[in-house]
Order: structure tokens, then sequence, then C-alpha cells
């Protein structure tokens, strides 16, 4: 932690930002596809794996652009994964019928290897630790430059 | 689809995923290894879209769906451009660990259009 920067998109939230896109790409892509498929066997899981992708692309959107705006767009997009994955992910033991394996957040995103789960803990915690009015001690004149706006 | 050469594409990802992201986690930047791993990789991908293009003239079928596969297949050769590409804008270690994560995604998704071609169960 020798530098300090003011974006999201540089550092570990690097490779934060990477694996959101990847899991954008696999939960919209997929779903788009199980939808012209498939839509009748799991109508439920696969239109709320279409939100979830649409929403992890607007997160991964809000973890590259700059601005207090965008930070909070993160945030909003980021708990709103959490609940839902949590929702989701309750709700398919509960009724295993009403949810795919297949579906995005079903089992707690079994399917894709927990990422759905781990992810948005992991999001909110380096966002909670990037906030843009405690961005830093050192180089602060940088950060007070952009808060003053 | 040709099943040995899908195994040698996922090995090799797997394995240059991993190098990548411990060399990352290191402190390294993206080198000529590392960012060579993945062309490696990006190689495999073409050569296996050619053999995907070719095979169904020589009889050999997805047994699933053959959308879903090119899907696959599409999307995973563009990640290790993008990868190395994001690599090039900013040159720190966590752009090597970037390139093992595309590199591991890549081994997934293979994976995933090996089960398409190969033992379509839904």
């Amino acid at each position: 932690m020798t530098t300090t920067t003011s974006t999201r998109s540089s550092g570990l939230g690097r490779v934060l930002i990477a694996v959101y896109g990847l899991l954008a790409l696999a939960a919209t892509g997929r779903s788009v596809y199980q939808i012209i498929d498939s839509f009748d066997h799991a109508p439920l899981a696969y239109s709320l794996s279409a939100l979830a992708g649409v929403v992890y692309i607007v997160a991964t959107v809000a973890l590259v652009a700059p601005g207090d705006t965008w930070y909070r767009v993160a945030w909003i997009t980021i708990s709103f994964e959490l609940l839902g994955v949590l929702v989701v992910g309750t709700l398919s033991y509960l009724d295993p019928i009403l949810f795919t394996e297949k579906a995005v957040w079903s089992f707690f995103g079994r399917g894709y290897g927990y990422v759905p789960l781990v992810l948005p803990i992991v999001g909110i915690i380096w966002l909670y630790r990037h906030r843009p009015s405690v961005t830093v001690d050192a180089g602060s004149d940088a950060a007070t430059a952009t808060r003053s706006a | 689809m040709i099943e040995w050469f899908t195994t040698v594409t996922v090995v090799v990802a797997i394995v240059a995923g991993l190098a990548a992201v411990i060399i990352g986690l290191a402190g390294r930047p993206p080198a000529d290894l590392t960012n060579g791993a993945i062309v490696v990789v990006e190689v495999l991908l073409v050569v296996q879209l050619v053999i995907s293009l070719v095979s169904p003239l020589f009889g050999n079928y997805p047994t699933g769906s053959g959308l879903e596969f090119w899907v696959y297949l599409v999307t995973a050769t563009l990640i290790p451009p993008l990868a190395i590409l994001w690599g090039l804008l900013e040159r720190n270690r966590w752009s090597t660990v970037v390139l093992g994560v595309a590199s591991l995604a890549v081994a997934v998704m293979v994976y995933r259009m090996y089960q398409i071609w190969f033992v379509q169960l839904a």
C-alpha cells in the first residue's frame, strides 16, 4: 500500500472489476441463451438470472467510473446482488423445483463456483475501505480537490 | 471438437492461470512469461475455433446446443486479448493477477464447451 489513488479502477480494484466483468458476461450471456432456448423450464430463475446479469454490468461500470455518484451506484448494485443471492439462494433450498441449478443465484451460486455469493461481500468490504470521503491521509491534496465539488 | 486437444487447452489454461495469479501476488507486473503464457492459451483457442468449424464436415457434431457452444467459444477467444490490453494500460502486480483470472475463466469456459460437445445432459 505505498501508493494511494483516487480512482477505484487501480490496484486490487482491477482484479475485482475483472471478476465482475467476467461474471456480468457469464450471467448475461447464459441467461439470454436460456431465455431464447428454454424459457418455459424455469421462467422465474432465468428472468432473475437476466436481471442479475444486467445488475452485474451496471456494477462493473460503476466500479470503473470515477465520482461520488458512481460510488453510490456501486453500493446499490452490489448490495442488491448480495440481497439477491441470499434471498434466491435460500428460496432455492426451500423449494428446489422453483429454481434450477443453472441460474446465477440459485443455491447461493453453486453453479458458478459460489462466486456470486463471495463477490458482493468482497465488493462491499472494498467499497467501504475506498470511501471517497476518507480516500487518503497522505496525498490528501488531490482528495480534497475532488471533494470540493 | 477433439477430446485430447480440449484437455490440453484446459490444462494449459489452468497452469497459466495459477502461475499468473501466484506471480502477480508475488508482486511482479506482467512480463514476457506471463503475457506469453496467455498468448499460448489464445493460440490454442484459435486452433479450437478452427477445429470446431471443420469438425462437422467430418461428421463430428456437438451433442448439445451448437449456439450455446459458439457463444462460449467466441467469448472465450475475446478474453485473453482484453486481459493483455488492460495489463498494458496499467502495469502492476494486479494486472498479472487479472491475466491469471482471465486464463482460469477460459479454462472453465472450455470445460463447459467440452460438456456441451461431448456429454450434454440437459
